[in-house]
């Protein structure tokens, strides 16, 4: 029904020639055109049963694992590095921090965690050198080891992905890196975390949430793993707010993201897939209203880059 | 009447109205509707349907369809990929595939105006592994087409299923003629006598270039020397290019032969009927 309203609004559109009302009827028929049945879910613009979501998204994902990471530089041009540094901002860790990190594939989350906590480690020990204070022998010892035995203060950062493939790929780049200490890989389903209650202080899914089946299901479980008073963070892309910017945006999107897929790596419809579930992703309001659903307070979202990517922060008090 | 405009890029992808009830299970049968009309405006516009978008202008198992915007981008882009990574044989594939339109249909028009292409653009025969009785063929004795032909698939180490399926050509008989000339390539590194190494690879792509005129042909048989030594460039420009230039104008067209047909034939006789002249007694 709502797709023969967006099909009435088209052709009312298109007969008076309204511009400016054109991005509206788009936004409006992109919405009708991701509408599924009951049981049915959206992968991209294609209607698929929701099991069958869940396997092409691992097939995506397992295609796409080894040139993940130049993809991403190419595609966005480096700026998904900001967004990310911006997350982590956000975030704020001090040392001690448990963070899980759902969804976090090759790492790139759970690396800046580890930088943002030694430097804050680092900043901490010169805070109290300035203030002439004096240093406890571990303090001491600890800043002059090169080898951290461990995260300063205890902490420590899960990774945990559907895909074993981008896992490997994530496991490879800490290796190379020389991140070992307080980082742990896990191989987990966001809809069914294999951890317990009250564990964790921070829950992040970068760019991971619009490929789970059951959205409503991976909050529920990021509430339940969440210690009370622990922050979740969602840095997905979202919908643009600027109209000219939405234009160039759909024009880059389905122009030129499909082809460096195919040129970088030699995969036109895996990237195909991203964009299309871009636009199928629910609003920053909407999706601000999952996650109040699912318990959190205090929800708030933070365009960047005029809303092709919002931060949605909530916490379990 | 909708007036059509015509924008670089496809209007589905930006004006999601623009939206027709098909799948490739409704189109008529092929001969009946010509593949190069791709945007129906007498197709009435329904948005009930629900539309899957990849299957709108999908006119083969595997075909991506593209807007002439994005068909320059992968030109570009995969011509300079195939230059930095020469073992992106996909890359070839695309650029042959993103500019090859005009010299494809001037191939397929050969094709039809020989009794020989004709049949074979009729019957599409494909060259794989499961479609040959590679055993057979090496059974056969020297000197004949099928058994060189399985030897150079041993001595190279080759396959014949490795060829790229076609993605990018919005016509359904031009993708086959494009595939054809993709299987009949390994067949060519037979004709000619050329291993698979890179010096082999750009004389079969003088040869080719001047017998199809595809772009990414030239492009590879102008470029693709670059990577070679001093001593190859030599042997290359002095006798192996000429006598593949020659060739290429006297023989007659490549795809216009049913090879299938003609495993028994003996490598000499089948040089002589298609106009390849003896290979210069060079080691590649």
């Amino acid at each position: 029904m709502a797709a023969s309203i967006g099909a009435v609004v088209y052709r009312a559109l298109h007969s008076r020639r309204h511009r400016k009302l054109l991005s509206v009827g788009r936004g409006l028929f992109s919405g009708a055109r991701c509408l599924v049945a009951e049981g049915e879910t959206h992968f991209g613009f294609q209607k698929v049963s929701e099991t069958e979501k869940g396997e092409k998204v691992y097939h995506v994902f397992e295609s796409v694992a080894k040139k993940y990471d130049i993809m991403n530089d190419s595609m966005t041009l480096g700026i998904h590095r900001l967004w990310k540094d911006i997350l982590l901002h956000q975030m704020n860790p001090y040392p001690g921090t448990q963070l899980l990190d759902v969804a976090g594939g090759t790492g790139d989350i759970a690396f800046r965690f580890i930088n943002y906590v030694r430097s804050q480690w680092e900043h901490q020990i010169k805070q109290k050198l300035k203030s002439h204070q004096n240093l406890s022998w571990e303090e001491i010892s600890k800043s002059y080891q090169e080898e951290e035995l461990k995260l300063p203060g205890g902490s420590q950062v899960v990774v945990c992905d559907i895909n074993k493939e981008m896992l490997k790929v994530g496991k490879q780049k800490a290796q190379h890196l020389g991140y070992s200490e307080g980082l742990s890989w896990v191989v987990g389903n966001a809809e069914e975390l294999p951890f317990n209650d009250n564990k964790f202080d921070v829950y992040t899914i970068a760019f991971g949430i619009r490929n789970v089946t059951h959205i409503d299901q991976a909050l529920q479980e990021a509430y339940r793993v969440l210690k009370p008073g622990g922050r979740f963070l969602c840095l997905e892309f979202s919908q643009v707010n600027n109209p000219l910017i939405s234009r160039l945006y759909d024009l880059y999107s389905f122009q030129v993201i499909p082809v460096l897929g195919e040129i970088i790596a030699g995969d036109w419809k895996s990237y195909q897939y991203l964009v299309e579930s871009i636009r199928c992703f629910p609003a920053q309001d909407e999706f601000k209203g999952m996650v109040e659903d699912a318990g959190f307070l205090k929800v708030e979202y933070r365009n960047l880059s005029s809303g092709i990517v919002a931060i949605h922060s909530g916490f379990k008090l | 009447m909708r007036p059509r405009v015509f924008l670089p890029w496809a209007p589905s992808q930006l004006n999601p109205g623009f939206a027709a009830p098909l799948t490739i299970k409704d189109l008529p049968a092929p001969h009946l509707w010509r593949g190069d009309q791709l945007h129906h405006t007498d197709l009435t516009v329904t948005a009930e349907e629900h539309v899957d978008e990849e299957k709108y202008y999908q006119l083969y198992p595997g075909h991506i369809p593209t807007s002439p915007l994005q068909k320059a981008l992968l030109s570009a882009g995969s011509a300079f990929m195939a230059l930095y990574n020469p073992y992106r044989h996909d890359m070839v594939a695309v650029l042959g595939e993103t500019t090859g339109s005009s010299a494809l249909r001037s191939l397929r028009d050969k094709m039809r105006h020989d009794p020989e292409g004709y049949q074979i653009l009729q019957e599409r025969p494909r060259i794989r592994l499961s479609t040959l009785d590679v055993t057979g063929l090496r059974g056969l004795s020297d000197g004949t087409f099928g058994r060189e032909y399985v030897r150079f698939l041993d001595s190279n180490r080759v396959s014949p299923d490795t060829r790229m399926p076609v993605k990018f050509v919005d016509d359904e008989e031009l993708a086959y003629v494009i595939q054809r000339y993709r299987e009949v390539h390994d067949l060519m590194h037979t004709l000619l006598g050329m291993p698979t190494n890179m010096l082999g690879e750009v004389v079969v792509k003088w040869f080719e270039a001047v017998q199809t005129g595809l772009p990414m042909c030239i492009l590879g048989a102008v470029f693709g020397p670059v990577r070679l030594n001093a001593w190859k460039l030599q042997i290359l420009t002095t006798e192996l290019i000429p006598w593949a230039v020659q060739s290429g104008r006297n023989a007659s067209c490549v795809l216009n032969f049913y090879y299938e047909n003609r495993w028994e034939q003996t490598v000499e006789s089948l040089r002589e009927e298609i106009g390849i002249l003896h290979p210069p007694a060079i080691c590649v």
